[in-house]
């Protein structure tokens, strides 16, 4: 008996393709729409889309100019990525977001790409809120002055909705966020996505590689399971030629807020993110230890960064954080700022 | 293939990393501890974790006539028949177990077709289905593929805050939307027993599940606390020596008689003591140890 093969996974490596308007549901055995062989290969025959594959005009996508454009007035895009589900990629992000707000001259945006599961919105406090949208594109939500939001939630009309989409219904929206939405100048933009190497992250990381994005931060917990995931995510990482800024460790040991003793709820048996980071030569940034106050925080909306900026759990991000610009050759955050504009307000 | 397997049982969540694939397994174990033959299919295409869970990451899937051949995991008696736990994931394909599954959803369509059509599953009485977070690709379609197949329904996971039950609650709507049936929900990570001094904090908040599953109308099959042990048992499988698996070794987690639990509710769930159709189930799962 013969070891069964794995089928040829998408190519990552190009520039997306202009998508034709499908009347039907590509075949499992599609060339893709907007391959040279669309309308021309086996499975086409009898497909619906024939006529309209093979006619489209091939190429890139006409929208990448328009996105270009767009993004162009952001200095610093970065991904917040994870093979594994539930490790606190959108935790992380919010934190980070509400620690680079604290200088009220740095603009912030996150652009939630979670379709399926989308909690920016609960988790930044701007559950009930929708987006207007103007001749000029869409406007985010504004939790802060300088912090802005965007999230598919904000477009449903029941918050329970659950969305049953296909790949490219999800790869259209997506990028309209980074078309359409007016993030203005900004000096970061940060990108949360839903676990795993799919449609998504397809497109995010086609679209915005030509557009200077900056990297990829990866979080992960200290068990092997998620590490194994992880490993996915930055071989995917690797093959579309997105730079690994560098790994987070989160819910690394736990703290029992009655004895104070430690313990280890995800044990790290394989030596956690650090061994990982060392195996495959990329920065470990550092790591996040368990605090049940985080959860509470996410759940009612509150920024935990500013409820208990002395807790050990924040005394790690702002190493993460460190680290982070570091190795992006940015001066350290405190003095942000002061550099980039006469304030001092800052602390 | 699925059509002739009595009992097809879904586990889903909305949300990523609530335990999905933990509880897959642990249902796996407590129905084989029940004398159950129970085969396991992991759909999670991007993130497999079943291999990993069961302590068989080099193990490959054969092709043979008619089919693809599952891998099996436990402790086969001598001279008895094949009772050991069958598992088919993509984690089997893999050449590394670091590679990524790079997939538009045409792809990842073909596959889980493949996966519920052409798997040579041998006398499979309960079928536990894994599956990514979401509601996505994988999940359409499963619910397409398994309308034929009549599923049992689907066991949706999630951990008691508010984070994580806002997402579940998308997934509960999604069943309905497909029609796929309910058959419970399971909270997941509900409290963790301090070791140093025994005082219970709820890491992840505690109670969620069950209010959501009141305000939904669909039974809740019970609370599973965290245990850090249960992670070890799973991460140090490589190092045991001698007799005694993962079916017997997790006769000793305090997870154990939870899950025994929760699988006695699923068991009557599935099979409706008027249709007959596994009477000797319950009376089989109380028996145990
Ligand atoms: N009751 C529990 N006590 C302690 N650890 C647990 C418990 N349930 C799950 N875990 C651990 O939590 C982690 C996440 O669980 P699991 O992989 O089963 O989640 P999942 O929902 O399948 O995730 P994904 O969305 O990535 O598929 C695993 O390391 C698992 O061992
Ligand atoms: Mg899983």
């Amino acid at each position: 008996m013969a070891a069964v093969a794995l089928p040829l996974q998408a190519n990552i490596m190009g520039p997306p393709p202009a998508d034709p308007q499908l009347v039907a549901p590509e075949p499992e055995h599609c060339p893709g729409p907007s391959s040279d062989l669309a309308g021309k290969g086996d499975a086409c025959a009898g497909c619906p889309n024939q006529q309209i594959c093979a006619t489209a005009p091939k190429g890139p996508d006409p929208d990448l100019p328009l996105i270009n454009a767009r993004m162009s007035t952001i200095a610093h895009k970065l991904l917040i990525i994870s093979g594994k589900g539930g490790v606190g990629k959108s935790t992380f992000t919010s934190m980070l977001a509400h620690a680079f707000a604290q200088s009220p001259s740095t603009q912030v945006g996150v652009c939630d790409i979670d379709i399926c599961g989308p909690s920016i919105p609960r988790m930044m406090g701007a559950l009930g809120e929708s987006i207007h949208s103007s001749s000029s594109g869409w406007s985010p939500v504004y939790v802060a002055d300088n912090l802005g939001v965007m999230s598919i939630q904000f477009m449903l009309p029941g918050k329970d909705d659950a969305i049953i989409w296909r790949g490219p219904k999800k790869n259209g929206l997506i990028k309209q966020f980074l078309k359409d939405v007016e993030w203005g100048v900004l000096d970061w933009l940060l990108v949360d996505t839903p676990p795993g190497t799919s449609d998504e992250h397809l497109s995010v990381c086609g679209y915005l590689k030509g557009t200077g994005v900056d990297g990829a931060v990866v979080v992960t917990t200290p068990q092997e399971v998620a590490l194994l995931d992880v490993r996915k995510e930055i071989d995917f990482c690797r093959k579309a030629g997105i730079e690994v800024l560098g790994v987070v460790e989160n819910m690394s040991g736990f703290v029992c807020p009655n004895c104070e003793g430690e313990s280890q709820i995800f044990h790290a048996t394989t030596g956690g993110a650090r061994a990982l980071c060392k195996e495959m030569n990329i920065p470990f940034l550092g790591a996040v230890p368990l605090d049940p106050r985080i959860g509470v925080a996410c759940d009612y909306g509150e920024s935990f960064f500013d409820a208990y900026p002395e807790s050990p759990a924040c005394e790690g991000l702002m190493g993460i954080i460190g680290k982070l610009r570091e190795g992006m050759g940015l001066p350290p955050l405190e003095s942000e700022g002061v550099e980039e504009e006469e304030e001092e307000e800052e602390e | 293939m699925l059509e002739t397997i009595p009992h097809v049982i879904l586990v889903l969540s909305g949300k990523g990393g609530v335990g999905k694939s933990s509880v897959t397994v642990q249902l796996a174990l407590s129905l084989v501890r029940a004398g159950k033959r129970v085969g396991v299919l992991d759909v999670d295409l991007t993130g497999p974790n079943i291999p990993r869970m069961f302590n068989v990451e080099d193990e490959k899937i054969r092709q043979a006539p008619g089919g693809w051949v599952p891998v099996r995991v436990g402790e086969r008696e001598e001279g008895q028949e094949d009772t050991r736990i069958q598992l088919m994931s993509l984690g089997f394909l893999l050449k590394d177990r670091g590679d990524s599954v790079v997939w538009r959803g045409p792809k990842k369509t073909a596959m889980v077709r493949q996966f519920v059509t052409d798997v040579l599953w041998e006398d499979v009485e309960y079928l536990l289905i894994d599956t990514p977070p979401g509601t996505s690709d994988e999940h359409i379609s499963l619910a397409e593929q398994l309308r034929n197949v009549n599923p049992d329904g689907a066991v949706i996971v999630t951990t008691p805050q508010a984070i994580s039950t806002a997402d579940v609650r998308k997934e509960l709507n999604f069943c309905k939307k497909v029609g796929i049936n309910v058959l419970g929900v399971v909270e997941n990570m509900s409290g963790f027993v301090c070791p140093h001094c025994s005082e219970c904090t709820n890491v992840f908040s505690s109670g969620g599940g069950l209010v959501m599953a009141n305000e939904f109308g669909v039974e809740f099959l019970g609370k599973v606390p965290i245990d850090p042990a249960f992670n070890m048992m799973i991460e140090s499988q490589g190092s045991w020596e001698g007799k005694g698996g993962l079916v017997q070794r997790y006769g000793d987690s305090q997870l154990c008689g939870v899950f025994k639990g929760i699988t006695e509710r699923l068991v009557v769930k599935v099979s409706p003591p008027e249709k007959g159709r596994d009477e000797k189930a319950l009376s089989d799962v109380s028996g145990l140890n």
